[in-house]
């Protein structure tokens, strides 16, 4: 199945509209591959975590931050990709119930940062498993204007949010993210404490 | 544990009065922990490690994970929200966690404990801990991964080790626990 019909927009304009709506001292952990890569590209914080190894992980990053910070609101920006590989992290999150906690998932359906190779998400609905997962408020999104509605309304509610993003395959013209990673650690803890 | 703080002889005295006996009971082992700075700690469970689990859970303390490589994770999380974690595995978790702790808490300098219930220890368990038993020291010397093995008559300086190799590498570092050291379920 491919992404729905009508519009869709690209992973980078997704981006953009949540990064505008992202407080400034809201803590972002992104996964790795094309959404660190765009997210520095189109705007660079001390308070976002730009994963570049670790594929699966971002999620219980996220989640761990908000635990340890319960007073700060946590976004962890995700792939299919990469929500699919470390699905487990979808219990753990939803038997938690950190309030505090919001996971989109900036769905292409591919593995984009390798090639795009198809993934299972053209099948399994990530926004439903995080449903049954046990997420407070869940919605899944294509046009611009409910991603802006619907991230909106999430950070205004308790947690855990769960917004699944369909976007294109088309990818920002892009180079690493140029920051090395303990700096990227010790910026962050500076950013946060 | 704090970053301003150094552990101290004083800091991880709880462990002393057990010195000598024949085992380590959970309770001290965990009070061991808590009084050189540790305060978020999370893993999966292992046989050997029941007593400190149940401890954990007990004193609260203990956020249960699904996967070995997932608490890895979650720690590296707290550890930037200001903790100071430790991951509870066994040594099979240590093979589904390795990535993580290489690409994540190696490269980005995130320091955690790795408390690792050595199965499969002199080849005396279950068929399926035999390689990983046998292999652990030398794969943690290969991929850099500080390592002791605790024992109840050098625990005072097995805690030190931890304390002062945590804050001085700033990556994981490996407590490695056999069986019958500290009270537990045995296999």
């Amino acid at each position: 199945m491919r992404p729905e019909e009508g519009t869709i927009q690209s992973r980078a304009r997704a981006i953009q509209a949540l990064l505008e709506l992202i407080p400034g001292d809201a803590p972002v952990i992104i996964c790795n591959g094309f959404p660190s890569r765009e997210t520095f590209k189109l705007g660079d914080r001390p308070t976002y975590f730009y994963m570049v190894g670790s594929m699966g992980m971002a999620a219980a990053i996220g989640l761990g931050l908000a635990l340890a910070k319960p007073d700060k609101k946590v976004i962890v920006l995700d792939g299919d990709g990469n929500v699919l590989m470390g699905l487990g992290t979808l219990g753990t999150v939803g038997a938690l119930k950190p309030k505090n906690f919001i996971h989109v998932v900036l769905d292409n359906e591919v593995y984009g940062s390798s090639g795009n190779q198809p993934s299972y998400a053209r099948v399994v609905k990530l926004d439903q498993v995080a449903k049954a997962a046990g997420y407070a408020q869940v919605e899944r999104v294509r046009e611009r204007e409910d991603l802006v509605y619907e991230f909106k309304d999430m950070l205004s509610k308790e947690g855990p949010g769960f917004l699944l993003v369909k976007v294109s395959e088309q990818a920002e013209d892009v180079g690493w993210v140029p920051l090395d990673p303990p700096q990227i650690t010790q910026r962050f803890k500076q950013a946060l404490a | 544990m704090r970053d301003s703080a150094r552990p101290t002889d004083e800091a991880v005295s709880s462990i002393g009065p057990v010195v000598g006996k024949r085992m380590i009971e959970s309770d001290a082992f965990v009070q061991a922990l808590e009084d050189i700075g540790f305060d978020f700690f999370t893993g999966v469970p292992d046989l050997l490690l029941a007593g400190i689990v149940e401890t954990l859970l007990t004193r609260r303390l203990y956020t249960p994970a699904v996967r070995e490589d997932e608490a890895a994770a979650l720690a590296s999380g707290a550890y930037l929200g200001g903790k100071v974690p430790a991951v509870l595995m066994s040594n099979a978790g240590l093979g589904t966690c390795l990535n993580t702790l290489l690409s994540l808490h190696q490269l980005y300098r995130h320091p955690c404990l790795l408390i690792v219930a050595w199965r499969g220890f002199e080849g005396r368990d279950a068929p399926e801990h035999r390689t990983m038993g046998q292999a652990m020291t030398s794969l943690l010397d290969t991929v850099r991964i500080p390592h002791r093995t605790l024992s109840e008559t050098t625990a005072l300086e097995d805690f030190s080790w931890v304390a002062k190799t945590f804050m001085q590498e700033r990556v994981p570092v490996a407590l490695l626990l056999k069986p019958g050291v500290v009270r537990g379920l045995q296999p």
